[in-house]
Parts: structure tokens; sequence; C-alpha cells
């Protein structure tokens, strides 16, 4: 009786897991097979592969520059990512090994911007770009994303398993503190700047309210703007929204297969 | 010992300017782009006029949104999404960690995976996705039909209820991976032998579940409860995606699933553009963000 009552719990364990990833994965394999198929079937709900493949990425490819969207998408992804890092690993580093009572009210002002909601920076950060005359750049789209609360605070979080020893000894070398964070800190610390590259990639990658309000023109505009521009016709050409949809989603999940153990360490890192 | 002594003013001294050197241009930034805009937009809230001509105008913009019916109906959309999907959400992720936390099950690697993925996509890619999946003659509606649980086509664009359980789902699915990440890292840090202690004594595992694994992941999943609530009274990608129509001026049947930020959006860029205004509503996510992040905290502190 019991052993059978063991039998059945395990069946469930894996009946439960097996649908949750079923349900999961299932929207990335209908983002494929709709690729596939034209944008009658897509709505009719045709779940196998059709012959539509190569004229909606055609049309896709005719109707929108994908190189330039693709490229626009990754620089500004890229440079985001690498600015933020270098510019938060200095002030997570300089928090955490450089402390002063100052400096700690100050961090703990920081902590507490990670609760302000974007919505509320809108309107301001619209008008000084406004202001500026950087509207509808990249720089604009990537200026606001490069200092955040939560990238600082990863850095200390995890600066705090950097060998204090390790610079004690760089110091009595004579190495100067710029030094030990370029020479010695960044080289030991490699796993925590992978981490914090695939989340910040990823969220420059994705974002979406903020490079709609200040990209204006068709040769700004990131895949995720077109995906979204794709959908908001009054008749979506559903074919080219795949398309568009797996343009957005295949370099992230190449990542992600990629650095899968960073990615997690980039999330959980944070919460030690 | 003594050269050391000696030289520790000057050496500290040279520590705190070093100290700042290394935070100022991530502090100066954050100023820039964060603090000053934070500023700026409570005291454009006490403003109003068109575009760019503002004038102060007292609590006018308070007062207008105690008579604003779209106002009140996106708070409440707003609030509806997060009280039903974040309690949902959360205990889904939280079952999915304590299953697959078992170092005896076999595929482990490849379900976590699995149900990692949706929290990869970027939030307009899967919104087009179910979208797409949702509509009415879609491919959501057929299975249901094919195996008897609808009658009917389920009018997920057109009836209030089914487009926000729409986004309900929609949510659910992108964020309960994400969720699920931190819950098991929380788990593998746990000591398992009171967990075996328990089971040997003969505890049965929903009471181990309540009385061990919830009180020992409490510190997690007050942090999943208030980054989630964050993210919630943020919601804007998904409802302009699945449910908005193509003019952006209204989401979902009769503005059901119309959110503050949304409605943020419409006042400033879709609308005749009323800053101030937008302002004031973006102070009361704010608010509500300041509120409900602290009830959490007071409702998980420790009771001693």
């Amino acid at each position: 009786m019991r052993r059978q009552l063991k039998i059945v719990s395990r069946a469930a364990v894996y009946l439960i897991l097996s649908l949750m990833s079923f349900i999961s994965i299932f929207p990335f394999l209908w983002m494929i097979v709709g690729a596939t198929n034209t944008t009658d079937d897509i709505i009719k709900g045709k779940w196998t592969p059709g012959s539509a493949l190569a004229a909606n990425f055609g049309r896709f490819f005719e109707t929108i520059d994908v190189a330039l969207v693709l490229f626009n998408s990754l620089s500004i992804a890229l440079i985001t990512t690498v600015l933020s890092i270098g510019i938060c690993s200095l002030a997570g580093y300089g928090f955490e090994v450089f402390r002063s009572p100052a400096r700690e009210r100050v961090y703990r002002l920081i902590i507490l911007t990670l609760a302000i909601p974007f919505a509320a920076l809108l309107i301001p950060l619209f008008m000084i770009m406004a202001s500026a005359g950087i509207l509808n750049t990249k720089f604009a789209v990537i200026l606001p994303g490069i200092a955040t609360g939560f990238v600082v605070f990863f850095f200390r979080q995890n600066t705090k398993a950097f060998p204090s020893e390790l610079r004690d000894a760089a110091r009595m070398d004579g190495l100067k503190e710029w030094q030990i964070f370029l020479s010695i800190y960044m080289p030991v610390m490699r796993s925590t700047f992978a981490a914090a590259f695939v989340i910040v990639f990823f969220t420059a990658w994705n974002s979406y309210l903020w490079p709609l309000v200040v990209l204006q023109t068709n040769e700004m505009k990131t895949i995720v703007l077109v995906v979204s521009s794709q959908v908001s016709a009054y008749y979506p050409e559903f074919g080219l929204v795949m398309v568009a949809a797996i343009l957005a989603t295949v370099p992230t999940l190449a990542i992600f297969f990629l650095m899968q153990r960073q990615f997690v360490e980039g999330l959980t890192g944070s919460i030690k | 010992m003594i050269t050391a002594r000696q030289s520790a003013p000057p050496l500290s001294r040279a520590i705190n300017v070093n100290g700042w050197l290394f935070v100022a241009p991530a502090l100066c930034l954050i100023i820039l782009f964060l603090a000053c805009p934070m500023l700026w937009s409570l005291w454009m809230s006490f403003q109003k006029g068109k575009g760019m001509n503002l004038t102060f105008a007292g609590f006018d913009n308070i007062i207008r949104l105690w008579h604003d019916p779209v106002f009140l109906k996106a708070l409440g959309n707003t609030l509806l999404f997060l009280l039903v999907q974040v309690p949902i959400m959360l205990c889904l992720a939280l079952l999915a960690a304590v299953t697959l936390d078992d170092p005896k099950l076999k595929f482990r690697w490849l379900f976590r995976t699995a149900i990692i993925l949706p929290c990869v996509t970027s939030l307009v890619a899967y919104s087009v996705l179910f979208r797409s999946m949702f509509v009415e003659d879609g491919l959501i509606n057929q299975v249901l039909l094919a195996l008897h649980i609808a009658s009917k086509p389920v009018p997920w664009m057109t009836d209030p209820f089914w487009s926000r359980a729409l986004i309900v789902i929609a949510i659910t699915w992108r964020w309960t991976g994400y969720n699920m990440i931190f819950y098991l890292a929380a788990l593998q840090n746990i000591d398992k032998s009171v967990f075996e202690a328990a089971r040997v004594d003969g505890v049965p595992a929903y009471a181990r579940f309540l009385r061990l694994t919830v009180p020992m992941l409490k510190p997690v999943i007050l942090f999943t409860t208030v980054t989630s609530t964050i993210g919630t009274l943020q919601l804007f990608d998904e409802v302009a995606n699945i449910t908005a129509n193509a003019a952006g001026t209204s989401a979902g049947p009769a503005n059901a699933d119309l959110t503050l930020s949304l409605y943020i959006y419409q006042l400033t860029f879709k609308f005749m553009p009323s800053f101030g205004y937008a302002a004031t509503v973006s102070w009361v996510i704010v608010i509500l963000v300041a509120i409900l992040s602290s009830l959490q905290f007071w409702l998980a502190r420790e009771k001693d």
C-alpha cells in the first residue's frame, strides 16, 4: 500500500513537471512552426509546419531593413552593457572596499532607487533628452540604462567574496588602487562580470518602453520595436510577426544556452 | 609597526578620496538620470498645461484623479492583476522549485532548463506569441474545443473577464520560472538534515513543506513578493502588445486591461499631452510601491 502510494506520487511529480515544461516550451515551438505558415493559417490555429517560411522571411526582409535593425539592437545592448558593467563594478567595489559613514548613507539611498518605477522617470527623462537635442539617437536610449542600483548592489554583494589578502599584497607591491581594480580584481572576479554581462545584456536587448518613446524614425528602431509595430497594425500579418519574434528571441536564447550558469548566478548572486 | 602608525592618517585620507573616485561615475549618472527626474516629476505633478508650457496648479491634478473614470479603471485593473497574478505565480514557482529540489529526480536539469526558458524572452516577443495563440479562432480555442473543455470559443479578446485572464496567464507563463530560480538557489543552501529527521519522525510531506520549507525560505519569498509587486505595478509591455487596440488608445474590451503605466504613456504620447497630470499618475505608482513594499516587510518581520 505504502509502496503503491509512493509510485503514484512519483508519477504525479513527473506528470506535473512534464506538463509545466511542455507549457513553458510550447510558445517557442509555436513561434517556429508559425514562421512556416501563412497569416490565415496562424490565426486559424494550424499547428503543423506549412510551406510559407521562405515567403514570410522574403516579405519581412523586403519591408524591414533587417541588418540595420539588428545592428541597432546589438549596438545599443552592447554599449549599454559594457558601460554599465564598467561603471557599476567600480561603484560596487568602491562602496565595499573603501568604507566611510558618508558613503554608506549614499549607498542606502541608491538601494532605495531600486523601488522607483520607471513610469515616474519617463516624462522628465523625455524632456531632458528633448532639451539636450538627442531624441531619436542611441545616446538617449543608452544613457539612463548605464548606472542602476541593481548592478551596483550586485557588484557590492559579490565583492564581499574578493579576498582582501590579494588587495593588501598588491598594495605592498606598490600598486595604485585603480591598478589593483584593473589587474587583480577584474581577472579574479571574471565569473561575476560574466554573470552581470548576461543580465544587463538581456535587459538592454529586451527593453521596450524607453526605446519606444525615444526612437521615432524607422532607421533607429530596434528589433523589439519592430516586433511591436508589426503586431499593432490594424490587420497584423502574423507570418511576419513570427519571423520578427524569432529574430528578437534567438540572440538571448543562444546566450542563455551558452551561459545558463552565469544567467542563474546573475539573478541570484545579489541575494547571497 | 611605527611606520604603519605614522602613515595611518594619510592612508585613510587616500582611501576616502579613492572611495569617492570609484563611486563618482555611477553616482553622477544616478543623480542625473534617476534622482533629478524623480524630483522633477514630483514638481511636475503639481503643474498643468499643454505640452511643455506648464504652470503651477496646486492640487488640481490630485483632485482630477478622483474624477477621472479612466484613471480609476486603470488603478483598479493594476491592483486586480497584482492581487490575482502574484500569488498564483509565486505558489507555482515554489511548487516547481520544491519538486525540482529532489536530487534523485531524473531529467532534473532538463525540467529546470525548460521551466526557466520563458524568462529569457523579451516581453514584447512573448506577448505577440500569446496574442497569436489566443485569437478568436486560434490555437488555444481549437484545443479547448477539441478537448471539450469549452463548448464555444472563449472570447479572450472581446470579453473583459477573459481578456484579463489572458494577461494573467501570459505574465504567469513568463515569470514563474524566473521566481523559481530564486527558490531553487535558496533551497540549495538549506541544511537538509532537518528535513530528513522530520521525515524519519513521520511528519507528512505537506506539513514538512508548511512548517519547515516555507519558514526557511521566508527571506527569499519576501524578496520575490516585493520584486513581483514592483514589476506588476509597472505592467506595460504585455497589455500594450496583447490586448491594446491598433491606435494604442485603449487596452482590452472597455479598457479592461488598461494599466497605470499604459495610461501614463497614453496621457503623454497618445492623447493631448498633459505632462503634469501624467506625472501625478506616475506618483500614484511610486506611493503604491512604497506602501505595499513596507507592508510586505512589516508582515514578514521577525516576531520575537
